[in-house]
């Protein structure tokens, strides 16, 4: 195994009495990387992840995280690597600033809590007891203890659930800021765009199986997928046809009308389509 | 092979800043002591309750036991008892269980804190508020009840002994009985029936030996009757030992009793602990 790797997986295994929640996953994460795990309530996102992690042991398979062993977690490997969990632990009784300057105690080399009390936008909270923040605060209060240990490796597990649009985006620029500084970051979500706006890679996990793994513009062969070229005709109905080579379709159109195609679209599939396919087939 | 130079290692960022683990387990007893007094129901019911208790029971039996020595001589030695039990075995079986349930105790799992230095922050907080307690518990006797104080360095440091291993017990029992909880709000459904019955069985609320003799052995079991018997050897004329069960305060087995209590809730703690719910793997 490289030094290259940050997650090294294979044929993981989870069951929880008869249901199987991961049946037979592999992975590989790259340092640097950003990466997201997408897939539908049920699917086995959160068990893989909270396997990674270290809170839950595996029936079966070799799960190597930042080179060690997750169930066998050390405080130095701790310290290496940070945690977003999906239901929030809270410290009703004290501030946003009490709880990550305790927090920064815990890690050999913290970041500045008041520095990252700002960075996720909660410097105007940083006095307010947690239990006043909402939903979408509190979720930014776990995104600044999971990187207040200035982690290598951050996992995100449904980030921005309970965000307005406004906030996602800037959490958006907060994923890329850390990637750029070479955090590797591991996300689970459902929302295509955020897989879109983030990933490096996707990995679309259906049934407790990794379906595919790509870049996202790239996702079900997206790229070589058909073009939908519609437009109007002179009698006002609408027409449409599939092609690989929509750019001649389109020239050919133009040259008929002589001119403007009325009502030109050119489409192909949106994640969406290819993402509601892939998990459709399961 | 050609020696090739290394770029320099980086310089040792910069020191780690992470304090040590006396100072990680002191921050963690301040955090849980500021918690503590934060929340409302913590201070009116664990706090409050013994004052309380002792109010009422000192306005009601202000008579004497003989020998010029009040009610509230005797009394006083369960309040604190249970103000002991209340601080240590109700307060984290109450509240450990929350705590779990909200995560709180999964997001400790996820930092590099050592396991044992959150047990350290409630043990910590549970002798502060023990000692913060059973100084008002006495301030309020002596004021408002004539209580007389121990007068002898021995009588002194068995109150200490007495207290420090009681509380060292329920302490123990406290977090080992908040694994049973299944949720949040389960934990005082377990932990309130078990000091109730044990209050009523082991002389808090009545004379000791006034109690059917079958419930004298039940409550014999139990690390509070020793506990009682125990402050009784500190607050009561040492002729009163007479009248315990074992005709003296029997301080070897109150020692006994309790110090096998600390070893039976050290290896619960140690086997049923849990940082996440049953449902949460």
């Amino acid at each position: 195994m490289s030094d290259d790797v940050a997650i090294h997986v294979r044929g993981l295994r989870k069951a929880y009495g008869d249901t199987v929640a991961v049946a037979g996953l592999d992975l590989d994460v790259h340092r640097g990387e950003v990466f997201a795990l997408l897939g539908p309530n049920g699917a086995g996102k959160t068990t893989t992840v909270e396997i990674l992690e270290g809170y839950r042991h595996r029936d079966a398979g070799e799960v190597r995280v930042l080179g060690a062993d997750p169930t066998e977690a050390s405080p130095h490997w701790r310290a290496r690597v940070g945690i977003v969990l999906q239901g929030t632990g809270e410290f009703d009784e004290l501030t946003v600033a009490e709880v990550l300057h305790h927090f920064a105690g815990f890690y050999p080399d913290a970041d500045d809590p008041d520095k990252v009390i700002a960075r996720v936008g909660l410097a105007g909270k940083a006095r307010a007891r947690t239990h006043t923040l909402s939903g979408g605060q509190k979720r930014r209060l776990d995104v600044a203890l999971g990187i207040i240990g200035r982690p290598e490796l951050l996992f995100l597990d449904e980030p921005t659930t309970g965000f307005d649009p406004e906030a996602r985006r800037e959490f958006w620029d907060l994923i890329r800021d850390l990637s750029a500084a070479g955090t590797t970051i591991v996300l689970t979500t459902h929302y295509l765009d955020e897989a879109e706006a983030l990933a490096d890679r996707v990995g679309v996990i259906a049934g407790g199986r990794l379906v595919e793994v790509a870049p996202p513009n790239s996702l079900g062969d997206r790229q070589e997928a058909l073009a939908t070229v519609s437009w109007r005709t002179p009698e006002g109905t609408l027409e449409s046809a599939q092609s690989a080579t929509p750019t001649a379709l389109v020239t050919e159109l133009a040259a008929r009308f002589g001119g403007e195609v009325p009502g030109l679209t050119v489409t192909r599939p949106t994640l969406e389509d290819v993402y509601l396919r892939m998990i459709g087939h399961q | 092979m050609t020696t090739t130079t290394k770029p320099a290692a980086p310089v040792a960022a910069a020191p780690a800043r992470r304090p040590g683990p006396a100072s990680l387990a002191l921050r963690q007893g301040r955090l849980e002591i500021r918690q503590f007094l934060r929340s409302r129901e913590s201070v009116v019911f664990t706090l409050g309750f013994p004052i309380i208790m002792v109010l009422i029971f000192a306005s009601i039996f202000d008579g004497d036991l003989g020998n010029g020595v009040s009610y509230t001589q005797y009394f006083i030695t369960g309040m604190i008892a249970t103000g002991l039990m209340t601080v240590s075995f109700q307060n984290l079986g109450i509240w450990i269980p929350i705590e779990r349930d909200r995560g709180v105790l999964k997001r400790y799992r996820g930092t590099p804190m050592p396991k044992w230095v959150w047990f350290a922050g409630k043990v910590i907080m549970v002798l502060v508020i023990g000692v913060v307690m059973t100084a008002l518990l006495l301030a309020v006797s002596v004021a408002l009840f004539d209580l007389n104080l121990p007068s002898t360095a021995s009588a002194w440091l068995t109150f200490g002994w007495v207290s420090a291993l009681g509380i060292t017990a329920c302490t123990l029992c406290g977090i080992a009985i908040s694994s049973l909880a299944r949720t949040a709000r389960s934990g005082s459904a377990v932990v309130t029936p078990i000091a109730l019955v044990l209050q009523f069985i082991s002389g808090v609320f009545f004379v000791f030996t006034n109690l059917p003799s079958w419930m004298q052995q039940v409550a014999a079991l139990f690390p509070l009757k020793w506990m009682c018997q125990g402050l009784r050897a500190v607050f009561l004329p040492d002729s009163f030992g007479a009248n315990e069960p074992g005709g003296s305060f029997e301080l070897t087995r109150v020692a006994l009793v309790l110090g096998a209590w600390c070893v039976i809730g050290l290896v619960l703690c140690l086997t049923t602990f849990r940082w996440t719910t049953r449902r949460d793997g």
